[in-house]
């Protein structure tokens, strides 16, 4: 870190701040152990919607097959889980103790050998980060190396998304099915379904986010970042400035990938299950809509975004459960319509020149900052790094 | 036709360059060569295949014979930023700039260093890349301009940056396609100006339609007809030639 200063304006350290006071101070005393759960749960969403502003909103690639890597890292989470309340002694009555009970429901004797390095913590979490980096490392590069992009690459991942589901539902006896891989109790013998582990794993889950959040920013602040943006508008003038186009995309892809996995591990931990209803296609658009929502070029947006929809899901499928999904595609509708920026275009365009004027003591901008004001620094950057006066 | 494999002492060497569309051939059979500081002009009546070659030395699109040799490096085996870190650069013909993205930032981007994913993401913008991105800024008039949104520039501007973006890069080649298309009178004259600038030290083959702005800067003009060399020479010559006057110039 050489100086945080180049890559974290003020507006974006206030916003980081901010965020950091309502999960760790305003969420934690206002809500009992339930609901701060739930929002924990919003959050793990707001993994996959992040990675979606760095591949979608700036990189311009929309994947509609998020949830697979959701689900990649929450099925990684939840075989060790399951491991380890799978053992000798409290399956005692099943025919085969010793392995998870749904695989002695299919009449599987033995455990299958992919189970297996899953016992062991250390290869677990290295795996929720690397099998979705791998397998989005294929899927990039097998379609951007043949500019296979736009829409035809959103169908693909769709397409992914459906298969991964068919495949989980359809092997059972390794996967638990549709049931998903339920009834997880313990992490190295730690009660995850405790109160006080739900607190400490919904602080963790902030914690993370918060670190996704700077790590993305330090991304989006890089020479990569700009490139991303380019990309979108112009991937021909980008390919002929001498860049491998592919392999930028390849990397955005994975990275968003990574970031949704980290998201899915920690939703198995705060709710204790994992199952293909979070990995197919519909859960998979559901997470672009909370991007869209936020703001598909906010970072910050993205978290907002997530929790305002899930919000109102939970509230409006609690009084009328049959009106949601129209709720939702209205939302959407109105979104793309209406305020295609989402919550962070309206916050832009309306709030941020006060927020600027009033704690930074700065005039409002002379309107020259367009769609995707990415590099507006409110600071003085060292002299270099002055573009001009 | 074994001239192929020869080494030339030209910087860009077209040999027998074919290049067909489902049995349409829009370049034929080509030889075309371009000297060390130069300004080539290709010009001739739409669907010659002006464009067509252009895109094939790039690498845009792929010959489907023949050879073209920069620096007696064959191109056409190459991927198109391979061709560009060779010393090729090319400018589209409608203005192919980032929008959303500075003047600044659009040169930047173009500054030929950290062009790996690993090099993007550890790129610092160092006293050596503003001093460069402002030196071009300057020749192609829009050093007062550099924190603007390229989206607002004037359609004139637009070119001016992305010929920016390739001197940036310093090729040995730059390739525009019709730099002047909808410029207004006083630009073309300063774009005649920055080319014959620009050309120190490098080679330029161009692509245009308008007549007065290739007699200002063409060294050497090539006519094109249906995909075959129809004429070439100096722009006197060309101009006298019956069997340019009678396919594209007219009457």
């Amino acid at each position: 870190m050489i100086n945080l200063k180049s890559f974290m304006a003020r507006q974006d350290v206030l916003a980081l701040l901010i965020l950091a006071a309502l999960l760790f101070v305003v969420m934690p005393m206002s809500m009992d152990i339930f609901r701060l759960n739930l929002i924990g749960k919003y959050l793990t969403y707001a993994f996959v919607a992040i990675g979606l502003v760095l591949c979608w909103g700036k990189g311009g690639i929309l994947s509609l097959g998020q949830g697979v890597f959701f689900g990649l890292g929450g099925y990684c989470m939840a075989m060790y889980l399951k491991l380890e309340s799978s053992t000798p002694e409290a399956t005692a009555i099943q025919s085969t103790p010793g392995i998870p009970d749904f695989m002695d429901w299919n009449q599987i004797t033995e455990l299958p050998w992919f189970w297996e390095p899953f016992n062991s913590l250390t290869f677990t979490l290295v795996a929720i980060l690397v099998v979705p980096a791998l397998f989005a490392f294929i899927i990039g590069a097998a379609m951007f190396k043949r500019r296979v992009g736009g829409v035809y690459f959103a169908i693909i991942t769709q397409a992914i998304a459906a298969i991964l589901t068919i495949l989980i539902i359809g092997q059972q006896g390794y996967t638990g099915g549709v049931n998903g891989i339920t009834d997880l109790r313990t992490l190295k013998g730690w009660d995850i379904r405790s109160d006080d582990a739900k607190y400490v794993l919904y602080f963790l889950n902030g914690a993370l986010l918060l670190g996704v959040l700077v790590l993305c920013q330090f991304v989006l602040k890089s020479k990569l970042g700009r490139l991303l943006v380019a990309l979108r508008d112009k991937e021909d003038r980008v390919r002929f400035s001498g860049y491998d186009v592919a392999n930028f995309k390849i990397f955005v892809f994975c990275f968003a990938a990574v970031l949704s996995a980290i998201g899915g591990a920690m939703f198995t931990l705060q709710v204790g299950f994992m199952s293909p209803s979070f990995v197919g296609i519909v859960p998979s658009i559901e997470m672009v809509i909370f991007c869209a929502v936020g703001g598909r070029l906010s970072i910050f947006g993205a978290v907002y975004g997530t929790l305002l929809v899930n919000w109102a899901k939970t509230t409006f499928s609690e009084t009328f459960p049959e009106l949601w999904l129209f709720g939702l595609g209205a939302l959407f509708i109105a979104v793309v319509l209406v305020f295609p920026n989402g919550l962070s275009g309206l916050y832009r365009s309306y709030l941020a020149p006060h927020v600027d004027r009033w704690i930074f003591r700065k005039p409002p901008e002379g309107g020259s900052s367009g769609a995707d004001p990415l590099d507006t620094p409110a600071f003085e950057p060292e002299p270099a790094a002055r573009p001009a006066e | 036709m074994n001239t192929v494999t020869n080494n030339t002492d030209f910087l860009l060497a077209i040999e027998n360059l074919t290049v067909s569309f489902d049995g349409f051939k829009a370049v034929n059979d080509l030889n075309l060569y371009v000297d060390e500081n130069e300004i080539h002009v290709i010009i001739g009546p739409n669907g010659a295949g002006k464009t067509t070659v252009l895109d094939l030395i790039c690498g845009r699109t792929k010959a489907t014979d023949g050879s073209i040799k920069f620096r007696n490096r064959e191109l056409t085996e190459m991927r198109e930023h391979e061709i560009v870190r060779e010393g090729v650069g090319r400018k589209f013909q409608n203005p192919s700039i980032y929008e959303d993205l500075t003047v600044f930032e659009n040169l930047e981007l173009s500054f030929p260093r950290g062009r790996s994913v690993w090099g993007a993401l550890s790129f610092q913008r160092d006293a050596e890349v503003t001093g460069r991105v402002r030196e071009i800024a300057e020749m192609v008039f829009l050093d007062t301009l550099l924190d603007m949104q390229a989206a607002l520039l004037s359609h004139g501007q637009k070119q001016w940056l992305e010929i920016g973006m390739l001197l940036i890069q310093d090729p040995e080649l730059l390739m525009l396609d019709e730099p002047v298309a909808g410029m207004s009178v006083s630009e073309r004259k300063q774009t005649a100006k920055l080319l014959n600038e620009i050309t120190k030290g490098r080679s330029v083959m161009v692509v245009e339609h308008d007549m007065k702005f290739v007699e200002d800067i063409a060294h050497r003009v090539t006519v094109l007809h249906q995909g075959k060399i129809l004429s070439e020479g100096s722009m006197a010559k060309v101009q006298s030639d019956p069997k340019v006057i009678d396919v594209y110039l007219g009457h």
